[in-house]
């Protein structure tokens, strides 16, 4: 959609409709960096964001990387049976695509349909009913006070989630080559020692810090500028997934080309 | 005291809003009131710096607000209360959360001092034990008090309200006109209401102002409105047979 949408803007020359959003979301995000009216009551709304994003995903998390982590295992498995192989190959692959691009990427193309979706109704909603009016009538910094904590929670626990996703993958992994006879977990866990780096690490956390980023910021941005009634509600959480997706997969390009 | 000078608004060639003066006083109900369309809401949210103006000026008390940057419009927004024609109440909180949150917000009180404040602002509007709870759990009617409530929790010095009698019964805005109207005579406030309501405007109107295409087109007390010789305001009040008949006989 993001694809058809960024093709008819090229199409019919409307390059200034790109720009002007960016200018925006790039002003948006400068309207963050305020002092807090009161530091107690954004610490709080960050706790609650944190609880929302983080305990709030990880049932889902966990679920797909366990799933995702066995499914790597029998489809390499299936690739490189070969007697010149070892078959703790197999831990290796699992654990260092798990680590660098699994884990990081499918788990945030995941939270950008849940949290941004959430993100940018919820901010939709309250901009429809008046809310956000509201709350600058009182003198409220609005961006800082309703996105600036979503982006703090975001970019604290996502990091964590990435983490348990990684574990949880690596584990999927094991457990489904155990159970199909595969390889043994010790064969897979010295493959996954063999090849561990810690850069695989630091560019996991890089690339999820920076699709937290991503996804909280393009969601409060589709959501706070919603215009119009329940439809645009809806049009905006479309969008916020949409662009968070495509954002991140370019973002992961960019890092890894960069960092590795 | 608020005064607007020559104020006026465009969205692309669209002009909502023409040339329009006038002062509103402290401890005084003024009402707007004009057909859908007419720019009322309009006038309402650049009063308020919701929108901006393309020239002119609202002035509180001699300041020009619409020349402020952002602290010393804060500041002033600090002493404005606004009553929504939705409500705009925070649906993730409970009544009394809603009223506390300006409290929370800007103040240093103590939580009993809140508390006592909330409790005190909640009585004010005859909500009395509906703290806890929450916006859908309460009438159209209570939602409004509950507006008014954050409204005034603050001592505000200006208090808007956009349409607060829409969706209300009869009886139910006649109680929320009365509210407005002690609430604004009791702290001296500079009340300023959009409204279609013509019993509002009979009721508790000090001073009114009528607004057709985005012009001020009449001034006046709720007094000269039945004696008023302008067709586009008698035909926007008086619409209906029985209130032309009533005017009549009021006339003689």
């Amino acid at each position: 959609m993001a694809y058809f949408y960024a093709l008819t803007v090229f199409e019919t020359g409307n390059y200034m409709n790109l720009f002007y959003h960016f200018g925006k979301y790039i002003l948006l995000l400068k309207s963050l960096f305020v002092k807090p009216e009161k530091v107690s009551i954004y610490w709080r709304e960050t706790i609650r964001q944190m609880n929302e994003i983080g305990i709030g995903s990880l049932g889902i998390v966990a679920i797909i990387s366990v799933f995702i982590g066995a499914v790597t295992t029998v489809q390499t498995a299936y690739q490189l049976i070969s007697p010149l192989i070892a078959r703790s190959v197999i831990g290796t692959i699992v654990s260092d695509s798990t680590i660098l691009e699994l884990a990081p990427t499918i788990t945030c193309l995941v939270l950008a349909g849940k949290i941004g979706s959430s993100v940018a109704s919820e901010l939709g909603s309250m901009r429809i009913t008046e809310q956000i009016d509201a709350l600058e009538i009182m003198g409220v910094n609005t961006p800082s006070y309703l996105i600036g904590p979503k982006i703090i929670a975001a970019v604290l626990i996502i990091p964590c989630l990435i983490i348990i996703a990684a574990f949880l993958g690596i584990y999927g992994g094991v457990l489904a080559g155990s159970l199909t006879g595969i390889l043994t977990p010790e064969e897979f866990s010295i493959g996954a020692r063999d090849s561990f780096r810690t850069l695989n690490l630091i560019l996991c956390m890089v690339k999820a810090v920076t699709f937290a980023f991503i996804i909280t910021s393009v969601s409060a941005y589709q959501g706070y500028f919603t215009d119009g009634g329940s439809l645009e509600v809806g049009q905006s959480s479309t969008r916020a997934v949409v662009f968070s997706c495509i954002l991140i997969l370019f973002a992961d390009y960019l890092l890894a080309e960069l960092l590795l | 005291m608020i005064e607007l000078r020559n104020i006026a608004k465009s969205f692309g060639d669209k002009e909502v809003l023409r040339n329009i003066s006038a002062t509103f006083e402290p401890g005084k109900t003024s009402l707007v009131i004009g057909t859908s369309g007419s720019g009322k809401t309009v006038l309402m949210k650049c009063m308020v710096g919701l929108f901006e103006v393309d020239s002119g000026g609202v002035f509180y008390n001699n300041e020009n607000f619409s020349k402020m940057n952002i602290n010393e419009r804060k500041a002033i927004r600090k002493e404005i209360g606004m009553l929504f024609q939705g409500n705009a109440l925070f649906d993730s909180m409970t009544v009394e959360e809603n009223v506390i949150f300006p409290l929370n917000m800007f103040t240093d009180m103590s939580e009993k001092e809140k508390k006592d404040r909330v409790n005190f602002c909640l009585e004010r509007v005859n909500l009395k034990g509906a703290n806890k709870l929450y916006p859908s759990e309460i009438s159209g009617g209570m939602m409004k008090r509950v507006g008014i409530a954050r409204a005034i929790v603050q001592n505000p010095k200006y208090l808007f309200c956009d349409e607060p009698n829409s969706g209300l019964d009869p009886q139910t805005s006649i109680v929320i006109d009365k509210l407005i109207q002690e609430i604004t005579q009791e702290y001296n406030i500079t009340t300023f209401v959009n409204t279609h309501d013509m019993n509002s405007v009979m009721q508790i109107g000090d001073y009114i102002l009528y607004m057709f295409e985005g012009e001020k087109h009449w001034e006046g007390t709720s007094k000269d409105l039945m004696t008023a010789k302008n067709e586009r305001l008698e035909n926007f009040i008086f619409s209906s047979e029985f209130l032309k008949e009533a005017r009549k006989h009021y006339v003689k």
